[in-house]
């Protein structure tokens, strides 16, 4: 080891270095090897998309199609009814965002900013069902929708979706918001700017950072749900959504593992192109809960 | 994912509005208040008829509804007293789904903080080739459908033609495919591992957030001192993570109790209930039978319910605790 002392750093191939970085490619493999593993189930789905429905069966472990077979996704598409599925899915989700984003955003800008009668009761109760398990509701959620006759449509799942949970949303808004200069908004009203273009045309551009996080966030929780949009479709398939639809696919064409998993990869692409694009807010958003 | 915007809130409850409040310097005209009164009520209407109807009603409404007898949403409600509660507590299927849910939990949720730590610990290092590329492969899962991984994990895990027995049957450890979700004694921890593998990256950020916290000077000190990786990790980097410990655990604690999208996906709560966990009890009852006992599903919930609440006030006690120690370290 004291040889190594006298050498110039960064330079050279000695002993300990050697060793050293040995060391962390060894721990790199076995990182690896778990990597892959997490990785494998979808590889595995991609390929058995593209291999025809007896292939599946017959080829082992291989995960190289001998042809491709294109016409799962062709099948799954149309004859399943994944591209009406997607479209569904699109719809409830993009509606989904803009609600949460518009209703929550304002709301933290008003209680961050204002005093108001009634605003320390509404502080509370939203604090309060922090705690509050919502995912244990369901039964009541099912039976306010079919009082209101929403049941059974989309823009019933749209309501029910953008009014569960999302106080986090709220908060950080508020957050953001509370540390705004109030000058900012002093000189947009000497401006002559009311109430309202103050908010859509100051204070929203502003906090475009929380809107992106909130809309990454809400994005995936609604573009995954599943809950709502089964007990929401019992009687309308058609308004299945893609996590909805999938099940039942299933449960009507067991043996149809090409089909499945091309549907699969419909549902999922979307979801994970997004991933790899914005991965850094991602991981920056979820890991909010623990930098406190 | 259902429950992300729950999990990210808890930093915040401690933090006070109050000083916002301070600052506000009281309106100039009597006129201008009152418009202002009714911009930030027309403000609030959405959030407060929304969170009213989806979110603050339900909960008051579950307990309204655990008191009738309730065959159907069409169907009229008798009330019962508490009957429902007695039946619920009398029913040997609730406490079984008490019981999976409570296995599933204290498995699940160590496995995944500990594995979870160590991987965490390489991937912090500068040194770790590949490492932004590991932690995409780890955190992939999480972005998901947690529905459609589930069906998709019904084939890899086939009997026969599963790319898990295939594995098993060509490496010569097994003589014919075990049927990991059709045999009650191998269905849960096959789901709970699936569980792991998929939220396994959650936790894992959290680890890599809370490893940022650490400032590099710390290390370069200890260095300097002739530390070696082991007793800074022991000496440094073990005592700093301490008070992320608890909220990490209790986070995921917390979300291993919304577990509805991968268990009914993946075995619907069979084979012979047991991988029925609490949420698919209550779904059975109310959804998937042939007439709904919406009452008695109710108090289930209920009670679950209270037992989750339970749990989210230790939590909150957990992470004051868990700041109290952060703030003396």
């Amino acid at each position: 080891m004291s040889t190594t002392v006298h050498k110039a750093p960064g330079r050279g191939w000695s002993v300990a270095r050697v060793r050293n970085r040995l060391v962390w490619w060894v721990m790199a493999v076995i990182i690896g090897i778990g990597a892959l593993l997490w990785v494998y189930p979808f590889v595995w789905m991609v390929s058995a998309s593209l291999k025809d429905q007896l292939e599946v069966f017959g080829s082992g472990l291989s995960l190289l199609p001998k042809t491709p077979v294109w016409e799962n996704y062709a099948r799954a598409w149309t004859d399943a009814g994944f591209g009406q599925y997607l479209l569904n899915t699109v719809i409830v989700t993009v509606c989904t965002v803009v609600l949460v984003v518009v209703r929550c955003a304002m709301a933290g800008y008003v209680i961050a900013r204002y005093r108001f009668t009634g605003r320390k009761t509404v502080m509370v109760v939203l604090i309060a069902t922090l705690f509050v398990p919502t995912g244990y509701t369901i039964i009541p959620v099912v039976e306010i929708s079919q009082r209101l006759g929403l049941l059974n449509s989309l823009s019933g799942m749209v309501i029910a979706l953008s009014g569960a949970a999302h106080v986090a949303s709220i908060l950080l808004y508020m957050g953001y918001f509370r540390g705004v200069p109030k000058e900012l908004e002093e000189a947009a009203v000497i401006d002559g700017a009311g109430f309202l273009s103050v908010f859509f045309r100051v204070m929203l551009p502003l906090a475009m950072p929380v809107t992106a996080t909130v809309t990454l966030l809400t994005f995936l929780a609604t573009w995954n749900a599943f809950f709502l949009p089964l007990v929401f479709t019992f009687s309308r398939p058609d308004l299945r959504t893609l996590s909805v639809g999938m099940l039942a696919f299933v449960g009507e064409n067991s043996v149809d593992w090409s089909g499945m998993a091309a549907a699969a990869v419909i549902s999922l692409l979307p979801v994970v192109i997004l991933f790899v694009l914005l991965q850094r807010y991602f991981v920056e958003g979820m890991a909010g809960a623990v930098k406190s | 994912m259902v429950s992300l915007p729950r999990l990210k809130a808890r930093r915040e409850p401690g933090e006070r509005p109050a000083p916002a409040l301070t600052r506000r310097r009281p309106p100039a005209r009597r006129r201008r208040f009152t418009s202002t009164q009714v911009w930030i009520w027309f403000f609030l209407t959405p959030t407060v008829v929304l969170y009213g109807l989806y979110t603050v009603y339900p909960i008051i409404a579950s307990y309204w509804f655990s008191f009738v007898e309730w065959n159907g949403f069409e169907a009229e409600k008798t009330w019962v007293g508490l009957r429902n509660y007695q039946d619920v507590l009398a029913d040997p299927q609730f406490w079984n789904s008490f019981t999976v849910t409570a296995l599933f939990t204290v498995v699940a949720v160590p496995v995944k903080v500990i594995f979870s730590l160590l991987v965490a610990l390489l991937l912090n290092s500068p040194k770790m080739p590949l490492r932004s590329l590991f932690r995409t492969a780890f955190f992939l899962p999480v972005v998901t459908t947690t529905a459609i991984v589930g069906v998709v994990m019904q084939f890899v895990f086939d009997p026969t033609d599963g790319p898990v027995n295939q594995l098993l049957l060509t490496l010569g450890l097994v003589d014919e495919g075990i049927n990991f979700l059709g045999d009650s004694s191998t269905s849960l921890w096959t789901v709970v591992g699936v569980y792991v593998w998929k939220w396994f990256g959650v936790t894992l950020i959290y680890w890599l957030a809370a490893l940022q916290t650490i400032p590099d000077d710390v290390y370069q000190a200890a260095a300097l001192d002739g530390a070696g990786p082991w007793s800074m990790l022991r000496h440094i980097t073990m005592p700093l993570l301490k008070p992320f410990t608890v909220i990490i655990s209790l986070l995921t604690l917390e979300s291993t109790l919304k577990v509805f999208d991968l268990v009914l996906t993946m075995t619907n709560g069979g084979p012979f209930y047991s991988t029925e966990v609490v949420e698919i009890y209550i779904y059975r009852w109310s959804f998937a039978a042939t007439t709904p006992q919406l009452g008695f599903a109710s108090a289930a919930a209920v009670i679950f319910g209270m037992f989750v609440c339970l749990l989210g006030l230790l939590q909150l006690a957990g992470i004051r605790a868990a700041r109290k120690a952060g703030g003396l370290a």
